[in-house]
């Protein structure tokens, strides 16, 4: 598996580092026990295509988020993270 | 049929050509007291000691492939009791007192090699986190004995003792561990249970539940037709999530895949199971003379059963830092498995909130020496609608609670346990 940074590149997969699915939104403060209880244990684990937070720790240190099949590796989009990281690239 | 000397002394006078069946392969009844999903070490296990031990006969294993081709089939088969934390401590003790007896009890030869496992330590503070697991499991009655280095240069001179940065010290070792031939594991169970009326259906895949008008669980949608339950159990290794998911449930789950290796058969090497303090490597030397051994999870979501090669290159470096003298020995196999990683890295046997429907599930990557263990405390679940006093921990609402059992310390990151 390679990944296609949009900043440095194709990459091999050492460079990177994995967070998770992208899908869970950190919950607002007074949101409840419930929410907070799914954002952070509960996952969809999905069998297919998923997209989700990779790291590139040993290029640009960039978040990114990659859009990928679990059944089969194949990688279909790379793009930015939204957050901190995204808003240095827009600016 | 039962195994005995002179069964075997008159399969060879014939030429080994009149073994039987060792199980029957059954055709789906339509209904069942107990159904249990998935035909591997756990869904054979639990299927034996529900017959055994809690009188229920009327049980069929359903199995999308043949018995044992999922996870049972792909592991380092390395057994032991060596947990520290509470919940696991006395349930590894449980499990492993069943491997001890396990091939009188089912009359099948399992290839229990209690050789010993031996976990390496490379530093003071290693030394004295060991110490005190040792100390943890000779308080609840398990066999661990701690090694200075001159002990272990005895026990395995060929170990890189001066290794630079993570020199051997010393280690913690469990000599009632070991290892079991893991096919012979399934074939076992399946062969004791089978004997006692539970029906083995392989090639029966679920493809959903039937549930009634309070959303009980009455049965299963199978590849073969409906199947009608009293009760469901799942025991489907890395694929928890997908059948959870048709009843509606959401798990603490991620699944991940492991790869393990096989090198070429050497002479007797290893006099043990082995396990790297400093990095993550474990490795023992099969009857045939093949190393067996393994590293960490590759470490993203994955149902694809194949690994990537960053893991690859790590473990083979694991095994080069300790046995340097390896570094010639050709690789001959490798495979992957899919784990179901837990968020805190412990196994989930409980009720699940759909009544009729019962989870065995969560096992990371340290399933197979929980298989007897697993399969009595299931089973006990099952019949009796209460966890065994060694699995009350092991509650899906632990997480809820905050009450993880997180061996490795690590927090709700799946993909480092």
């Amino acid at each position: 598996m390679r990944i296609v940074c949009p900043f440095c590149g194709e990459r091999e997969l050492g460079e990177f580092t994995y967070l998770g699915d992208a899908k869970p939104q950190r919950p607002a403060a007074d949101a409840g026990e419930d929410a907070v209880y799914d954002y952070v244990y509960l996952r969809d684990n999905i069998a297919g295509v998923m997209s989700e937070h990779w790291y590139h720790g040993g290029g640009c240190r960039a978040w990114l988020k990659v859009t990928r099949n679990t059944l089969t590796h194949e990688i279909t989009a790379v793009e930015p993270a939204a957050g901190a990281g995204a808003a240095k690239v827009g600016a | 049929m039962k195994y005995s000397i002179f069964s075997l002394a008159r399969a060879a006078l014939s030429g080994h050509q009149n073994w039987q069946r060792t199980w029957r392969d059954a055709a789906p009844k339509d209904r069942y007291d107990v159904v249990i999903i998935g035909g591997g070490g756990h869904g054979l296990a639990t299927a034996w000691f529900l017959a055994s031990e809690f009188g229920i006969r009327n049980v069929a294993v359903l199995e999308k492939g043949w018995i044992g081709s999922g996870n049972a089939g792909r592991n380092t088969t390395i057994i032991r009791s060596n947990y520290g934390l509470p919940g696991n401590t006395g349930f590894y003790e449980l499990s492993m007192k069943l491997w001890e007896r396990m091939e009188q009890d089912l009359n099948y030869n399992s290839m229990v090699s209690q050789r010993g496992v031996i976990n390496l330590y490379h530093s003071d503070a290693q030394r004295d986190a060991y110490a005190r697991r040792g100390n943890t499991m000779r308080i609840n009655g398990i066999d661990a004995e701690l090694l200075d280095q001159p002990a272990l240069k005895k026990m395995m001179p060929f170990l890189n003792f001066d290794h630079a940065r993570f020199p051997v010290q010393g280690g913690l070792l469990q000599r009632r561990g070991g290892t079991a031939r893991h096919d012979a594991v399934v074939w076992g169970y399946a062969h004791a249970a089978s004997g006692l009326g539970v029906d083995i259906i392989q090639n029966c895949e679920v493809s959903g539940f039937t549930r009634d008008a309070n959303g009980k669980v009455t049965g299963v949608e199978t590849s073969r037709g409906k199947i009608g339950a009293g009760k469901v159990g799942m025991a489907v290794a890395g694929s928890s999530s997908r059948v959870a998911a048709m009843a509606g449930l959401r798990l603490p789950i991620e699944s991940h895949v492991l790869q393990a290796f096989v090198s070429e058969a050497i002479k007797p090497l290893l006099p043990n199971v082995m396990t790297f303090g400093a990095g993550h490597f474990y490795v023992s030397q099969s009857d045939k003379g093949g190393l067996v051994f393994g590293g960490d999870i590759d470490g993203y979501n994955s149902y694809a059963q194949r690994g990537n090669l960053p893991v690859v290159e790590d473990v083979c470096e694991g095994g080069m830092a300790l046995i340097p003298m390896i570094g010639r020995v050709r690789l001959l196999r490798q495979w992957g498995g899919i784990m179901d990683m837990s968020m805190d890295g412990s196994p989930i046997i409980d009720k699940s909130p759909v009544e009729g429907l019962y989870l065995n599930a969560g096992w990371c990557y340290g399933g197979f020496k929980a298989t007897p263990g697993s399969g009595f405390v299931f089973a006990h679940l099952l019949a009796r609608d209460e966890s065994h006093k060694e699995a009350a921990l092991f509650r899906l609402d632990r997480f809820r609670r905050g009450a993880m059992i997180d061996e490795k310390g690590q927090g709700a990151q799946p993909n480092l346990h």
